[in-house]
């Protein structure tokens, strides 16, 4: 409890150095004297943008955030057993092994499918 | 309880204060090295040895024009920045920089460290996204897809020292490699391949070359934060060496025995122990080239995440079989 | 068969498609990639459409940095000109002179003695190393990042291309735009005591070309990014017109140096440099196998420079007085990017009626269309890199 309001207390003061840093710019920044437009338009190579750059994008990194469910998933489960693996023993090493290793089958069964050969 | 907030205060202004300090003179830091590796000399001017360069930069872009492109979404543009910056000082909440230097010696250490380093991806795709700016949304992409890849290696290889001594507070990770052995010294052969990993892991969640790919400025001009300007530049920038920073202390508390050393105080050891890591990463950014972004993907998950695996069921049978 | 058919046979990807025929429903992301942007080499500017990172059709752009200089030259008597075309490719000045006034010289049928080709032999060789030096780190800048390794073996690069530079400042007093070839001959002799000068740099160029290998060929991160990215097949780099190293590096045995030999390159042996492959690494090893043999041509030349006169013209009172017969000339030597052609039409007077001058680099741009598509941005970055385009001779 007094551990988590000490971080709760570093975070405040975190937040507060970083604000700081904005409101300290925000009262030296210099303004223009004339506004333009043309400044705030987006920049891409000095060219003027043709449509907007919210378009549907084609993630190709979707196979990516698969794996990363997969794995993280393995990852909660198995990091609870991580802080008692010697009081569980040879009991809990053969059943993490067996689960860790049903999902490194499927992790080799993806590489040799080539499902992470993109671009 | 009183006594243990109050604790918790005085440390949390002390260690935040360090920290940005260190940031700032990190960049100096930086320059210095970077010029020394390059037959330069780097910041001369600004005081003895351009010693007061960071604060010429930082008084710099307080002043810088603050600009929102017409085309962005500006609330979330806003917002990002100290977020980014906050994510990444957020970590240092739980090292363990001597024995009773910690503002929060949290009992989940090890997981708040990868929680809110995983958030860290969170303002560079917000960055990406509200920019509109198509060179920015490249790089959010990117950083998305790298982020959450590396984030499985990062977890593996920080289970091995949690397997290792049983805990997940950084604080009794630190004593028991006191009370034993550096977690790389021995067992060296599951520590140091860990430790290995566990840089490598970090190195690509801070952005650092060879992981730069969501600001690749050769090919996506400066990534993510491209449309930004000013101080909120400098946040993403900040955020950045913070995250190497704290990077370095989390990898020296987790496996180089954090304050644990002969001779002189706790703080001093884990202060170099951090600078000494901190320079590697730096070496490194200085020397190699960058990856492909689908390279990069498949050193992760070809190479990094089985051998993650492989060590923590050596770990666990190390520590079942001599326990 | 036509150009057009050999172009549908050697590539899967026709860039005489419009991009309708590509995107019927318009679902591809149009990215200006330059004029404003730090890999592009100056000012030039690819529309890449892309498919999420991959590039799907490339529409390159030139002229950002045009001079009007072709037309400039009509309009400047003939020893006027040199200091202009210094300007197009400005990573090499000293090959622009030479071709430019080579014309001059083969239209007015003027012998150049022995002395000032041995000169122009040593300059270009010279001049070779210093621009695939600036090849070299400004190509790792593209893969490494200005924030990174790439910064690092860019300024590596450039401290020993200094070296070079400083050669050149003791013959000429300019370190970049000399000025120094003539119609006739050289303006400047060299020195007394140059070799010696030439023999310490190169002692020192030497063997740092040995670690740039090292830093570049051996360096897995390297090879990652160059093997296999950029493939160029001999057949559409000739019919392209590409030439120089981009062309060696596709296996075609090819260097004016030898097969068309002018200066003095008929008095010395040159070994053509040639790799295998064409994609990015082929062109890296030509490159730097270029400077070894740069290296070797040059401690081998420097000694043995003839004595005599440098320049066999008569000294020039005024600009004016140069007339150059009527006629057409064409002369085209190797510079360190390939072919760079002069074509002058005269028509008696003492300005060019028309001079023409044949850019590498443009060539080698026309190249973009095939090779990209199918990479990735970051490939598009490495491709452009590895053609090391001028934009200031693709332009003129």
């Amino acid at each position: 409890m007094t551990q988590g309001l000490a971080l709760l207390a570093f975070l405040v003061v975190s937040f507060l150095a970083v604000g700081s840093l904005l409101v300290g710019a925000r009262l030296l920044r210099v303004r223009a004297r004339v506004d333009s437009p043309l400044k705030r338009e987006t920049y891409e190579c000095g060219e003027t943008p043709r449509g907007m750059a919210w378009v549907r994008f084609h993630a190709r990194y979707y196979v990516v955030a698969l794996f990363f469910v997969l794995f993280d998933i393995e990852a909660a489960l198995i990091l609870p057993w991580s802080t008692i693996v010697r009081e569980v023993g040879t009991t809990g090493l053969v059943a993490v092994g067996t689960f860790v290793g049903v999902l490194m089958l499927g992790w080799a069964w993806a590489m040799r499918k080539g499902a992470l050969q993109w671009v | 309880m009183s006594d243990g907030l109050l604790h918790g205060v005085v440390y949390s202004v002390l260690i935040v204060s360090v920290v940005l300090t260190a940031t700032a003179m990190a960049l100096w830091f930086e320059r210095k090295f970077a010029a020394r590796m390059q037959t330069r000399l780097g910041p001369t001017i600004v005081g003895p040895i351009g010693l007061l360069q960071p604060v010429a930069d930082l008084l710099k872009l307080l002043q810088k024009e603050d600009i929102v492109p017409d085309n962005a979404d500006a609330a979330i543009f806003n917002l990002v920045p100290p977020l980014a910056a906050l994510a990444a000082l957020g970590a240092a909440a739980v090292v363990p920089f001597s024995p009773s230097v910690v503002a929060s010696d949290l009992d989940v250490g090890v997981l708040y460290v990868l929680a809110i380093g995983a958030v860290t991806v969170l303002p560079i795709f917000g960055a990406g996204w509200s920019s509109n700016n198509k060179l920015a949304l490249l790089g959010g992409m990117r950083a998305v897809a790298q982020s959450i890849s590396y984030e499985v290696p990062l977890l593996l290889s920080a289970m091995v020292p949690v397997i290792l001594s049983g805990s997940l507070r950084l604080g009794t990770i630190v004593q028991m490699q006191a009370d034993h052995h550096w977690f790389v010294v021995w067992p060296f052969f599951i520590g140091l391949p860990a430790f290995g990993i566990f840089m490598l892991a970090m190195l690509a969640e801070a952005n650092r070359i060879p992981f730069d790919i969501p600001e690749a400025e050769s090919e996506l001009v400066a990534g993510v934060t491209t449309e930004y300007t000013g101080m909120k530049f400098a946040l993403f920038y900040m955020a950045e060496y913070v995250h190497t920073i704290v990077a370095s202390a989390v990898g020296a508390a987790l496996f180089l025995g954090g304050w644990d050393g002969p001779f002189f105080p706790g703080l001093h050891w884990m202060v170099l122990k951090t600078l000494l890591l901190f320079t590697a990463v730096y070496w490194v950014r200085w020397s190699l080239l960058r990856f492909r972004s689908d390279q990069l993907m498949g050193l992760c998950w070809k190479w990094l995440v089985p051998m993650g695996v492989l060590l923590v069921g050596a770990a666990a049978t190390w520590v079942v079989v001599f326990p | 068969m036509t150009a057009l058919q050999t172009v549908q046979i050697t590539r899967r990807v026709d860039p005489h498609l419009s991009i309708d025929r590509y995107d019927p429903e318009g679902e591809l992301m149009l990215l200006h990639f330059g004029p404003q942007h730090p890999s592009t080499h100056g000012v030039f500017r690819m529309d890449l459409y892309l498919d999420g990172e991959k590039v799907v059709k490339v529409i390159p752009h030139v002229g950002y940095l045009h001079r009007a200089v072709e037309k400039l030259c009509e309009t400047l008597a003939y020893v006027q000109i040199t200091p202009i075309v210094d300007k197009n490719d400005y990573v090499a000045p000293m090959t622009n002179e030479q071709a430019l006034n080579m014309a001059f010289e083969a239209a007015l049928k003027l012998e150049v003695p022995r002395r000032a080709r041995w000169m122009r032999t040593l300059f270009a060789e010279l001049q070779r190393i210093a621009s695939h030096l600036l090849w070299l780190g400004t190509f790792a800048l593209d893969l490494g990042g200005a924030l990174g390794g790439g910064s690092t073996v860019f300024i590596h690069c450039f401290r020993e291309r200094e070296l070079v530079l400083d050669l050149f400042e003791e013959v000429t007093g300019a370190r970049f735009h000399y000025n120094t070839h003539t119609i006739g001959g050289n303006r400047h002799d060299l020195p007394a005591g140059w070799s010696a000068k030439v023999h310490a740099a190169l002692d020192v160029i030497g063997p740092r070309l040995d670690e740039y290998e090292a830093m570049t060929l051996e360096n897995r991160i390297f090879l990652d990014r160059t093997v296999g990215v950029g493939k160029l097949d001999a057949e559409l780099a000739l019919e392209l017109g590409i030439t120089g190293p981009i062309l060696r590096a596709c296996g075609v045995d090819h260097d004016l140096r030898r097969d068309a030999p002018f200066h003095a390159y008929d008095e010395v042996k040159v070994n053509v440099v040639t790799a295998q492959g064409g994609d990015c690494l082929a062109r890296a090893q030509v490159r730097l196998g270029e400077m070894r043999e740069s290296v070797r041509l040059v401690r081998q030349m420097v000694d043995g420079v003839p004595e005599g006169s440098i320049n066999s013209g008569k000294p020039v009172k005024l600009p004016v007085q140069t007339k150059i017969p009527p006629g057409q000339v064409y002369v085209a030597i190797e510079t360190p990017r390939g072919e760079l052609g002069t074509y002058l039409v005269s028509d008696g007077t003492q300005f060019p009626y028309r001079l023409k001058i044949r850019p590498p680099s443009l060539h080698a741009l026309s190249a973009l269309p095939y090779i990209v598509p199918g990479g990735t941005v970051s490939d598009a970055v490495a491709i452009l890199g590895s053609l090391d385009p001028i934009m200031g001779e693709v332009d003129r």
